[in-house]
């Protein structure tokens, strides 16, 4: 009887402990913590990823062109037509300065190529406004396509960490190099273009 | 000959008469135009605060000091000036630049988890805290309370408690 007696109290905390929070309620605590993990681990990988990685396969996308700076008549390109040339992507803006250090150089070597029709070189304009980007593309006299990354799909895709940046994808839709930063001379876009032309 | 050249000056009059009157017309229409209203900085930037340049992260359009960013308070100024609403200029830029520009993110799709997943997580733990510091306090009562008499008073309010109680005194 008097054993009875003692232990109810602790009986009494033991059930309360494991009455303490239901069980649903526990499912839906670590669910939330597991998802805002895996959330967090998600975002750090991409963080960490760095751009899209030489011999990555880029998938296809589309780049609407400013007008006056078409491709062959066309108002927007998609990666996928030019199969069997290499594409040179530039990504850009007018209110890059390290830009403005290899403009020219670009413009330059597009003309290099462009009588041969085996390489394509594309402006992608990152996060700028129309006006400015006519007035750089008119200041440096550029003649390649060039259009808006709208909604900066294409720029999210590569996942580029700033401009100017410059992607060399092959004839397969491959892609084979990435310049970080400005080119120092028309010699070193030609070198890697040619690396690509072989 | 005479009444060739009156007729000859009289044309020359009225040609200098129109072009009098269309510089007149389009002085007096020009300023019709420059009187319009210019969006001040306020304006401007009442819009702005709503909008983060994905160049500059966590800062906000109206107090970032880049040229992008300067640009586009231009261009929101210029927006203004064209008589578009702030929901359109809103949307011209998300159109332009994807929905990460809008410091409130549209209630859609998976952004609704940014709405309801921080208040349910409030939720959950005020309830997991109680249900806590109710287990925490209900064993410190009982063990108090060496006789019966002193338990009573948590004994109604706990089923368990009072089926302990009666089953004990069945006992007696």
């Amino acid at each position: 009887m008097t054993e009875t007696t003692n232990t109810a109290p602790e009986s009494r905390a033991t059930s309360a402990g494991k009455r303490g929070v239901p069980a649903w309620v526990q499912i839906i605590v670590w669910g939330l913590l597991i998802a805002l993990l895996a959330i967090v681990f998600v975002g750090l990988r991409r963080a960490q990823q760095g751009t899209v990685q030489p011999g990555d396969k880029i998938p296809d996308f589309t780049l609407p062109l400013f007008s006056g700076y078409e491709y062959e008549g066309r108002s927007e390109v998609k990666l996928s037509d030019f199969r069997g040339k290499v594409v040179v992507l530039n990504f850009w803006a007018s209110w890059c300065k390290p830009c403005e250090q290899e403009a020219a150089e670009l413009q330059e070597a597009w003309q290099f190529y462009e009588p041969d029709g085996k390489v394509v070189f594309l402006g992608a304009d990152y996060v700028d406004t129309e006006p400015e980007a006519r007035v750089y593309l008119k200041k440096f006299g550029i003649t390649f396509a060039n259009g808006p990354d709208m909604g900066t799909k294409i720029s999210q895709m590569f996942r580029i960490k700033g401009v100017p940046e410059t992607y060399f994808i092959d004839q397969n839709g491959v892609l084979q190099y990435v310049k970080v930063g400005p080119f120092s001379s028309v010699d070193e876009i030609k070198s890697i273009i040619d690396g690509l032309l072989k | 000959m005479k009444a060739s050249s009156t007729g000859k000056s009289l044309q020359i009059t009225n040609y200098l008469l129109l072009a009098f009157a269309f510089v007149f017309a389009s002085l007096v229409y020009q300023p019709a135009f420059a009187q319009g209203p210019t969006p001040t900085d306020d304006e401007v930037n009442a819009i702005a605060k709503q909008l983060y340049c994905p160049v500059c992260e966590n800062t906000p359009l109206d107090v970032c000091p880049t040229e992008a960013c300067r640009q586009w308070r231009e261009l929101i100024r210029t927006q203004l000036s064209e008589g578009r609403t702030e929901a359109e200029i809103k949307q011209y830029f998300v159109d332009n630049y994807g929905a990460r520009v809008l410091a409130e993110p549209p209630r859609t799709g998976l952004n609704w988890l940014v709405y309801l997943l921080p208040p349910a997580i409030i939720l959950v733990g005020a309830y997991i805290l109680f249900r806590a510091l109710r287990a925490w306090t209900k064993p410190v009562v009982a063990s108090a309370g060496s006789g019966e008499s002193e338990a009573k008073p948590v004994a109604p309010q706990d089923d368990y408690v009072a089926r302990l109680e009666e089953e004990l005194k069945k006992r007696k």
